[in-house]
């Protein structure tokens, strides 16, 4: 479990409140990590702002990863896990777009780490990153025609007859 | 005239000399320097590495595709192969994940027995790493001595889950047995005998002058650059950044034990290979610790937490019992009614913070699971601490920061 400092969440609100307004679509706290979820337009400079804000200090980008929801209205989404080392506080942020409309800001202009990640990322879900300075496939083979972590994608051969969900429960 | 000119240049300057023609080399995808399967193409200026591009997925095995479909105990051996080198403290780390999940309790006794495990493997890790290290600058002595040593941590891990490499170590509240006795003695021998082992080694490259002349200055990265890049653990020690996520979120009763995080000041290969050493010694420090709180304790019976619907039930009580043999069969189906949630789990790893981002929709797998791997992160930061660097010490540079392929492609 991480510890929750009380202090630094209520701060991080505010200011991204204050800062963002509508922009921040909802904020709740999943068992010991605060999570934001925020309109795909800011997320870049939502970043810059956390990485620079002088007394929250997230400057460290623990992981970023897509999800699928297909039968949400905004399928797909990109989430972020970021650490301020010296409050020693992680928050979880999210953000959600549609197919039609899949670009979202990069994180690379604050986070070098960010590259691979986010081509891992647009190898598995077919997210595009704007502002990415090598967008392109990083485990799967360049030559891969579909994006396999999306939903519609069944990890079983959907053909075999003896291999059916409600044999197992499922 | 032509010799006078040639005295003149300064090799390491790219820009000096007049006539330079860079030539494309492949390091990899299998090479035995590279010690693992991924590829480099390295522009080179003689033998200096100007820039290099670099190529992986070649053991790519779609683990987080896989773990959406199987059953929470079922992706158990997937962690086994993300880092093959320290296999156990994956299996420890995916199954606190899970047991956060499920708001399971771990009695005290389990967490000292896996914080054993935990550090035992680290020794294991550290101990492949830095005499890998030792090959590359060309001592094969001390690679071909603690290799032996490995062999007596496997064995010690052969005695309680079965296996060697591929552990598949524990499981989901505490192991499935308890340690028997030959493990307590094959460890207590490794503790005795391991420290001379290692001061020997330590003898042979810390202090001699070609090991020095190879690592010291190579490889180099400010600790600004590492944090930007997502760098962890002891790679991210050695540049002078003291975060451990032992001591910054204490798991498995960590905060109980009284240990040291080394850190070095530079961040070159000598600081890595030092860093992981000196690790060493404190997980045999922590050992001795956890391995004095066991003794004391009376209770040395309790291997498993106490939660008949998650935790598998003694065999005497399913053929004897109803409910628990309802309880087995359901586990063993793979059926857990896992509660609605996300969360994050994170521990420190051989190589730096191993997380697992658990998306729960209910029911039995995951509906999202990602694990946050130190090695595919920090990779990227390998380009920046080679340029205008040898070759030969891109090599070195390579195995210090213990890049583990299976890590990598996941």
């Amino acid at each position: 479990m991480f510890i929750i400092n009380q202090e630094i969440v209520d701060l991080t609100s505010e200011k991204l409140r204050k800062r963002f307004g509508e922009a921040i679509l909802a904020e709740e706290v999943q068992m010991d990590m605060p999570v934001y979820t925020v309109k795909k337009e800011i997320i870049a400079d939502l970043l810059r702002f956390l990485y620079d804000d002088e007394t929250l200090k997230y400057r460290f980008l623990t992981t970023l990863c897509g999800i699928h929801y297909p039968d949400s209205k905004e399928p797909f989404g990109v989430i972020y896990h970021l650490h301020s080392l010296e409050n020693n506080q992680r928050i979880r942020i999210k953000t959600f777009t549609t197919l039609e409309d899949i670009t979202i800001p990069s994180a690379t202009s604050v986070f070098a780490g960010a590259n691979w990640m986010e081509r891992e990322t647009y190898d598995f879900y077919g997210i595009l990153f704007s502002g990415h300075p090598n967008l392109k496939r990083i485990l799967n083979v360049d030559s891969m025609d579909y994006f396999p972590m999306r939903k519609e994608y069944p990890l079983e051969d959907g053909t075999r007859e003896d291999k059916k969900d409600e044999f197992f429960g499922r | 005239m032509e010799e006078d000119i040639r005295k003149n240049i300064d090799p390491t300057d790219v820009a000096k000399s007049e006539v330079h023609e860079f030539v494309t080399l492949n390091v990899g995808p299998t090479h035995p320097a590279t010690h693992g399967v991924f590829q480099n193409v390295m522009t080179m200026d003689g033998e200096y590495v100007v820039d290099t591009t670099q190529t992986i997925g070649y053991i790519h095995r779609a683990f987080e595709k896989i773990a959406e479909r199987r059953a929470y105990y079922q992706i158990l051996p997937l962690t086994d192969r993300l880092n093959y080198c320290s296999a156990p403290l994956n299996n420890i780390g995916w199954q606190m994940a899970v047991e956060k999940l499920l708001g399971l309790e771990v009695p005290k006794r389990v967490q000292y027995l896996r914080v054993i495990i935990m550090e035992l493997a680290r020794i294991a890790d550290h101990n492949v790493c830095n005499s890998v290290i030792g090959v590359d600058t060309g001592a094969l002595t001390g690679f071909t001595y603690m290799f032996q040593d490995r062999e007596k941590i496997y064995e010690i891990w052969e005695q309680i889950c079965g296996s060697r490499l591929t552990t598949s170590i524990g499981r989901r509240g505490g192991f499935e047995r308890n340690w028997n006795e030959k493990a307590w003695s094959l460890l207590r021998t490794f503790m005795k005998e391991y420290p001379p082992r290692l001061k020997e080694f330590e003898a042979l490259l810390c202090r001699n002058r070609i090991f020095l002349d190879r690592t010291v200055d190579v490889g180099a990265i400010s600790a600004e650059k590492a944090l930007n890049y997502g760098f962890t653990g002891p790679n991210l020690r050695a540049t002078g950044v003291d975060y451990d996520v032992r001591i910054a979120a204490p798991y498995c009763s960590y905060e109980d034990f009284d240990f040291i995080i080394p850190v070095g000041t530079s961040g070159d290969t000598h600081d890595r290979f030092m860093v992981r050493q000196e690790e060493m010694w404190q997980s045999m420090n922590i050992i001795n610790q956890a391995i004095t709180k066991l003794d004391a304790m009376d209770d040395k019976e309790t291997f498993n937490a106490d939660n008949d619907a998650f935790v598998m039930p003694p065999k005497e009580k399913v053929y004897n019992d109803m409910e628990s043999l309802i309880y087995h069969f359901k586990q063993v189906m793979g059926e857990l009614d896992a509660p609605v949630g996300e969360i994050y789990s994170a521990l420190e790893a051989a190589n730096g913070e191993l997380g697992f981002y658990i998306v729960s929709d209910g029911g039995r797998s995951p509906y999202r699971c990602h694990f946050r791997r130190p090695c595919f992160i920090y990779y990227q930061g390998y380009p920046d601490m080679i340029k205008g660097n040898l070759l030969s010490d891109a090599i070195v540079t390579l195995s210090s920061i213990n890049v583990i392929a299976g890590e990598l492609d996941a």
